[in-house]
């Protein structure tokens, strides 16, 4: 009897409508809306009195960070001094956790040996899962410990909507959203996050636009591996000028990263999801000042810590398994080596190699353990160097043939492949569709794809 | 809270919304415009960590934490913030159907005291909904550094609803804030919002509506905001016909209980 | 005149809006009511979109938006 009320109730409505037309429904709506504000004027004026108007500094910082002329290379500015101050920052703490982390190993080892543990025992725990998390810890830590403070006091700050101010005109012309920048600003720490924020905007359209794209955003599990290769690749190790050079060419990476979300909006808004852009409205709020000290401890509490827990509980795991993979055999060839061989053509075309492109297929849970397997599959025996030393890195990539396009298409791939499993997940959930999941990890594997092979033909034709 | 029809068909309710029955909390609902630190209050509140940021949508999705006040523990929800309940957005559809439809037993507007007359509107939509309703005038240092005054007396005559100040940053008023809530929930307090003002041809139309309205939902009206509902007819809201099939309906078949509903 | 053609720092009035349907209404939540105080505060580097003190909060809106907005 119920489900019919339902009905009835429908039936009411559409009386209703009936009986009115569009402008007086409107007019009511209007006027609904207009009582409610009228109500809430006479309540405020009665009770707020307010002495002196409020011409604050704010006002000024927004003339300037909105400006015409500077507004854009502020930008520029901010995001290449947060990366330099965390490769500068990062690079001697990096270098003490690495060095501390072995010293252990050393003595994991020594222990293991004491209690005459079987060597396949110490091999996967030791030299697989123990190595890899090392690595992980040392390489990842530092540059989040610094990352995300900084970033975090931008966004208490208030500084975040106005670079979708800033930037809206061009996520406009793509057919998307300036709230696309915020989801984009939340992906830098972690892609899943990113497409959750992706909920702010409020037309279905641009919201899935903001979250097929957010992928070409690094994450906090890929931009160590920018950060290290831009490090020992695009200029020698330590010494100022380079560590600028390495946060150029990160910036220069997060622009192409920028531009291909653009491009991609656009192509897409032409295409399978064509539509115009819906309306944008978005409140600045004014700056307020940061708590300095809890954002500190805050940041490194519930962003670092947390975000390398996830990658220790998928490092540890991978580590064992790349170091079984490395220690079997098949007709005397590694499994490693085999696969790698198998699917080395293909990766030779998209300036990779083998090796490479597995480490990023093995990365998929999590893209931070793409490096380590990386370095761990080269030694083949499973043995991984000491990361306390970016030139110990540098000399194992060169000696497997690495070049700086090598370098240049690694980390092109890296910014552009697809999103770890958990953000596939996420983008599942959120727009409740396997194939949009999907969509989201092969199109961006298509778009690196295209791209490495691009820039691979063009520069090793032109340079090598 | 015994186990009556009443409350075992509203905990099916809530657990639509996710909300964990078991425990037989009460439920307190925080409620506000973007950006007014209601997040802030929920984690000073429950001693979580749910993401803060100054820019408004920080929170997207609905959270929940416990804390304890006078013995009593309470389940606290932050919801999205919202401008409005007037349903134009996701966000404001699911926080008007949390109000609604979960049945919140009090409900925290988390208001920007630089800004009182926006955020008003928005508390009086609440009030509009459910009676049990503090305001929870946010930012007092913000207001203080801008030479803002309010008068939190005419402010509480005025909505007839309980003014809490606080910074909720540095855990100022937060105290007063859980003993208003206690008060209010073990029914200390009672509330009686000033309720909206509406130009004589809008209540013309509503007194014009409710007959029918109660004609259609026959006994089903008992409980129901009748006034309220008409209202969302009048401006032809569809959504809140599809919210009351999911929420409303749907819950009476499947229960069998028929005694709970908006009010 | 049309919100997009109010020249920065200028007071003026909401006349009218011609938005129709759910953009209408998330304009009208945001308080832009006639009779409402509007001032645009400023521009985008591109020129659009801008930004207006409405209702004590500074909200950036679309020409596409403005447009639909008349003012006085
Ligand atoms: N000065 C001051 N700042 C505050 C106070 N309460 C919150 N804030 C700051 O205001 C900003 C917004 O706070 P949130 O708690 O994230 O606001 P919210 O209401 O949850 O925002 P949304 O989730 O976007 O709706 C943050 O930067 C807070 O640090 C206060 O009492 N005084
Ligand atoms: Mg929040």
């Amino acid at each position: 009897m119920e489900l019919t009320k339902i009905k009835d109730f429908n039936e009411l409505l559409s009386n209703i409508s009936d009986s009115l037309n569009g402008k007086q429904r409107e007019q009511l709506r209007d006027q609904i809306v207009k009582d409610i504000y009228s109500n809430a004027e006479v309540i405020a004026d009665n009770n707020v009195s307010m002495q002196g108007e409020q011409t604050g500094i704010g006002e000024k910082i927004d003339d300037i960070l909105t400006s015409k002329w500077l507004g854009f290379p502020i930008m520029l500015l901010m995001l290449g001094g947060v990366f330099w101050l965390t490769i500068v920052g990062a690079n001697y703490p990096s270098a003490m956790l690495g060095e501390f982390l072995f010293w252990v190993e050393g003595h994991l080892s020594n222990l293991f040996m004491a209690v005459g543990a079987p060597n396949w025992l110490h091999g996967i725990l030791v030299e697989g899962m123990y190595r890899t998390l090392a690595w992980v810890i040392s390489v990842m830590l530092p540059p989040m410990a610094i990352f995300f403070p900084i970033f975090t006091l931008l966004e208490d700050l208030g500084y975040l909507p106005r670079v979708a101010f800033n930037l809206d005109n061009l996520f406009k012309k793509s057919g998307a959203n300036g709230k696309q920048s915020l989801t984009m600003s939340m992906g830098f720490g972690c892609n899943a996050a990113g497409v959750i924020a992706a909920r702010i905007i409020e037309s279905p359209r641009e919201k899935l636009l903001a979250i097929l794209t957010n992928n070409f955003v690094p994450c906090n599990g890929r931009f160590p591996t920018l950060l290290i290769l831009s490090m020992i690749f695009m200029g020698t190790v330590g010494g100022r000028g380079s560590s600028l050079l390495a946060a150029g060419i990160v910036v220069l990476l997060v622009l192409i990263g920028i531009a291909i979300t653009l491009l991609v909006s656009w192509i897409l808004s032409k295409t399978i999801l064509k539509g115009i852009p819906s309306s944008f409205t978005l409140e600045l709020p004014p700056y307020r000042k940061p708590q300095i000290g809890r954002v500190l401890v805050r940041s490194f509490i519930d962003r670092t810590l947390f975000v390398l827990w996830r990658a220790i509980v998928v490092a540890a795991p991978a580590g064992g398994i790349v170091w079984l993979l490395a220690n079997n055999t098949i007709g005397g060839v590694s499994i490693i080596d085999y696969v790698a061989n198998l699917i080395d053509p293909f990766a030779t075309l998209i300036g990779l190699d083998g090796v490479i492109l597995m480490a990023f297929i093995l990365g998929l849970p999590a893209n931070e353990i793409v490096l380590p397997i990386l370095v761990m599959s080269y030694l083949s025996l499973g043995s991984m160097i000491e990361p306390d030393s970016a030139d110990a890195l540098r000399g194992i990539l060169v000696n497997n043939g690495w070049t700086w396009v090598t370098a240049l298409c690694t980390m092109l791939f890296s910014l552009l492949h697809f999103p770890c499993g958990t953000t596939i997940l996420t983008i599942k959930k959120e727009t409740n569709s396997w194939k949009w999941a999907i969509f989201g990890a092969v199109m961006p594997l298509t778009v690196a794809i295209i791209v490495t092979f691009l820039v691979n033909q063009i520069f090793t034709t032109l340079f090598l | 809270m015994g186990l009556t029809a009443k409350s075992s068909g509203l905990n099916l309710l809530r657990e639509t919304f996710n909300l964990d029955v078991e425990r037989n909390n009460p439920i307190i609902a925080l409620a506000g415009n973007p950006n007014t630190g209601k997040s802030t209050v929920f984690n000073a509140l429950t001693g979580l960590k749910q993401h803060t940021g100054n820019w408004p949508g920080k929170t997207v999705t609905q959270a929940q934490g416990y804390y304890e006040n006078q013995g009593q523990e309470y389940t606290l929800v932050d919801l999205p913030g919202t401008y409005s309940l007037l349903a134009s957005s996701t966000e404001e559809m699911v926080a008007r159907d949390f109000i609604c439809f979960a049945k919140p037993d009090a409900t925290i507007v988390v208001a920007d005291a630089t800004n009182l007359e926006r955020n008003l509107n928005l508390v009086l939509q609440v009030t509009e909904l459910t009676d049990n309703v503090v305001l929870c005038l946010n930012l007092m240092d913000e207001a203080e550094r801008k030479n803002i005054k309010i008068d939190i007396k005419g402010l509480e005559e005025e909505l007839g609803i309980p003014v809490i100040p606080t910074i909720a940053r540095d855990g100022i008023g937060l105290n007063d804030l859980k003993n208003m809530v206690t008060a209010i929930v073990n029914q200390d307090k009672q509330i009686k919002p000033v309720k909206v003002k509406y130009s004589p041809q809008i209540e013309a139309a509503v007194e014009e509506l409710l007959p029918e309205i109660k004609n259609t939902l026959g006994e089903l009206s008992e409980g129901l905001n009748l006034r309220w509902l008409a209202l969302r007819l009048l401006e032809g809201d569809q959504t809140i016909l599809d919210s009351m099939q999911n929420h409303y309906f749907r819950e009476n078949l499947k229960g069998g209980v028929d005694c709970y509903g908006v009010d | 005149m049309l919100l997009t053609q109010l020249p920065l720092g200028v007071i003026s009035e909401v006349v009218s809006l011609e938005a129709e349907g759910i953009k209408r209404r998330r304009l009208l939540d945001l308080g832009l009511i006639p009779g409402t105080q509007i001032i645009a505060k400023r521009r985008s580097p591109s020129g659009d979109p801008t930004a207006y003190l409405i209702r004590g909060t500074v909200i950036a809106l679309r020409s596409e938006e403005t447009n639909l907005i008349k003012v006085r």
